[in-house]
């Protein structure tokens, strides 16, 4: 029968094995301070200050105002003037600017004549997200900037409103801010690749040394070996948590609209069924090498297809299906659904069980494999 | 007979993993306060065997009786009575020495822990060392403590799996005198070894095989049962006579002692008529009385004929 004294030593056990392996204890608390820092501060997928070189024939007020216009949007920094398309293209191709604007030498001739003239914007797109929205913000300055200069006989040209208003809220995250995206999934993302790890290691550790054998051969019964090594990290994964908290509200300034006794709920439900995961590996692998490899087996698809890194609705469908199957996928919609959105219990219920399916799965994997550990 | 007297009481013990056959109808008995040494080739099935004993692994045909136990269905009461010392050091490296003790000594649910891991320490010497780490000591140390942690919680019956693999002599016969002190307290032994000191200070032995037990009982009872008879030969070119000998009819083994060389055979007339052309001077031929050894890799080539399809001879 299960006894709580020897769970209790076990705990103890862990505990002390834990504070000397400094190499694992720097992997719990450096971990999650590295990808905050890493993930948190260069992750962003709204680049502002893109470098642009101008080629402008033409020195009228009007093109002084788009260029202005341009630069006041953030989006854009001029960082050169050059004469030829010869030099725009070969800055382009180096990289040094992300985009040339070219102004013909006729432009505000034609302009104010009501020609519509044309004027190019060429971007370098090798990398679609850098200028998706520095591209939608300049269609916005070219239909409006001229507006200013466009007065008494010219009126007739400004730009005129279409036949109907469309109002765009952005809800959450108005100001479009990576890291309030970003930071809370860190929170998942480090905990699947800590959690799974260190348990995966310290299972197959113990039996590798040959250590699993004695205590199995002593009246301690499996269950008891395996709650009395889960319970510490369990400790281990909230200590992070409340890292990431802290770190979110005071570096980043995350919102935290939401419950936050809820969202450790969630967390305790995800640290178990990540935690599943790292024990049925160790039933699976030889070695702590193994252990290591298979660990990020599965890490890698969690940080790939759960939605941290992509967009979750931009993936095809046979990705969205893997990623539906995996615990973060679900753990990052709980968290930013009660950080962000501030959702209640019932809300992220939809969210909550997978997670809790899986982890039962999981265990009893694990612990199915877990008898045949010595054979 | 009744079952009081024997500690550890089993028949037909099997155990396969897969299609391989690893302990195949084993019977042993064993006696209260006895040093039982359990001898055998690697992979023979010794340690699987001791497994199987405490609980650790379950027998797929047998039954038998540990400490008075239901091997099969009572293997919790059994753990609580025995302690299994097994073939690697099997404490945990980096906890310290009380640390160890004091573990152990929680997972058995000893009342007075504390006092248990103080007097453990007082009996090893290890006084005021009980912080230094497990892994920091020397090979003959980790195994005292490995001893003494098996012994903490006083069991009935002592499993010991190659105890003394890579220990020096001195720390081998101190370790030796250990058991025979507790064998006199009471404590049953059952033990794996490769050594043939070792087993010579075993009250009885078992010889297996590939999962099959070949002969039992006192030395004398094992090496009647290996029906030997052995010829020591001294002198000079001994190379270029075992050379020779080796593989003809009627000559078993041929092995190298030091200056010496032992040459067996199971029939003995078979073998006088084999070394008959060689038995003159300058070597002296002597018979003698065979050793364990020679027992042994008798047994060892028994089995191996046996178990091959392919004829004798070549090997």
């Amino acid at each position: 029968m299960f006894n709580f004294a020897r769970f209790t030593a076990i705990i103890r056990k862990e505990f002390i094995q834990m504070r000397r392996d400094r190499l694992t204890f720097a992997m719990m608390f450096g971990i999650p301070i590295i990808q905050l820092i890493l993930f948190g501060f260069a992750i962003n997928t709204d680049p502002k200050n893109l470098p642009v070189a101008v080629l402008a024939a033409d020195n009228s007020p009007f093109a002084r105002r788009f260029l202005h216009a341009m630069e006041n949007s953030g989006y854009f920094t001029i960082t050169e003037q050059i004469t030829s398309e010869a030099e725009a293209r070969r800055l382009l191709a180096r990289g040094e600017v992300q985009f040339v604007v070219n102004i013909p030498a006729d432009f505000s001739r034609r302009l104010v004549r009501g020609e519509h003239p044309a004027f190019l914007l060429q971007a370098d797109a090798t990398d679609p997200s850098a200028v998706s929205t520095a591209i939608q913000v300049i269609n916005e300055i070219a239909r409006t900037a001229f507006d200013r200069d466009l007065a008494g006989p010219l009126q007739n040209l400004t730009s005129r409103p279409g036949p109907a208003e469309l109002r765009i809220h952005l809800e959450y995250n108005p100001d479009r801010i990576t890291q309030y995206n970003i930071v809370p999934g860190l929170m998942g993302v480090v905990l699947t690749m800590t959690m799974v790890v260190i348990t995966a290691l310290a299972v197959t550790r113990e039996r590798e040394r040959g250590t699993m054998e004695s205590l199995l051969a002593t009246p301690a019964i499996p269950l008891e070996v395996m709650t009395g090594k889960i319970v510490p990290y369990i400790v281990v994964g909230f200590v992070q948590v409340t890292v990431i908290l802290l770190a979110a509200k005071a570096l980043f300034h995350v919102p935290m609209v939401g419950s936050l006794p809820l969202l450790y709920l969630a967390a305790l439900c995800f640290i178990a069924a990540t935690l599943a995961v790292g024990i049925t590996i160790s039933t699976l692998s030889r070695n702590q090498l193994q252990a290591m490899q298979m660990s990020f087996f599965f890490f890698l698809p969690s940080l790939l297809l759960s939605g941290f890194m992509f967009p979750f609705r931009g993936m095809p469908e046979w990705a969205q299906v893997i990623g539906e199957a995996l615990p973060l996928t679900h753990f990052l919609r709980v968290l930013r659904g009660i950080l962000l959105k501030g959702n209640g219990f019932l809300d992220i219920w939809p969210d909550l069980w997978p997670i809790l399916v899986f982890g039962v799965v999981m265990m009893a994997l694990g612990a199915m494999r877990y008898r045949r550990t010595l054979d | 007979m009744t079952n009081d007297r024997f500690a550890i009481d089993v028949e037909g013990i099997t155990k396969t993993f897969g299609d391989k056959t690893v302990v195949n109808g084993l019977a042993m008995q064993v006696r209260r306060g006895e040093i039982y040494g359990f001898l055998g080739p690697n992979g023979s099935g010794k340690t699987t065997f001791l497994r199987l004993l405490c609980g650790l692994l379950k027998a797929d045909a047998g039954s038998g009786t540990c400490l008075g136990f239901d091997i099969l269905t009572e293997s919790a009461a059994i753990k609580r009575r025995v302690g299994y010392m097994t073939q690697r050091f099997s404490l945990y490296d980096d906890l310290s020495i009380a640390e160890n003790l004091r573990f152990v000594a929680d997972i058995y649910e000893l009342p007075e822990a504390r006092k248990a891991v103080g007097e453990t320490l007082r009996s090893l010497g290890l006084e005021g060392r009980g912080g230094q780490l497990a892994g920091e000591l020397s090979g003959g140390w980790k195994q005292r403590l490995a001893l003494a942690a098996c012994l903490i919680h006083r069991p009935e019956l002592l499993l010991l799996d190659e105890p003394t693999a890579g220990v020096d002599p001195k720390a081998r016969r101190d370790f030796w005198e250990e058991i025979h002190r507790l064998a006199a307290e009471g404590l049953t032994v059952l033990v794996t070894t490769h050594y043939m000191d070792e087993a010579e200070r075993c009250h009885r032995l078992a010889y297996i095989a590939y999962g099959t037990l070949l002969a039992k009982g006192t030395m004398n009872d094992v090496l009647a049962s290996a029906g030997l008879t052995t010829w020591e030969v001294s002198g000079p070119e001994l190379n270029e006579l075992a050379r020779i000998l080796q593989g003809l009819p009627g000559i078993d083994q041929v092995t190298a002692f030091g200056s010496k060389i032992h040459i067996s055979g199971r029939n003995e007339s078979a073998l006088d008529l084999a070394l008959g052309p060689f038995r003159q001077a300058p070597q002296i031929w002597q018979k003698i009385p065979p050793g364990l050894e020679d027992a042994f890799i008798g047994l060892m080539q028994t089995a191996n004929d046996n178990f091959s399809t392919e004829p004798a001879g070549n090997a």
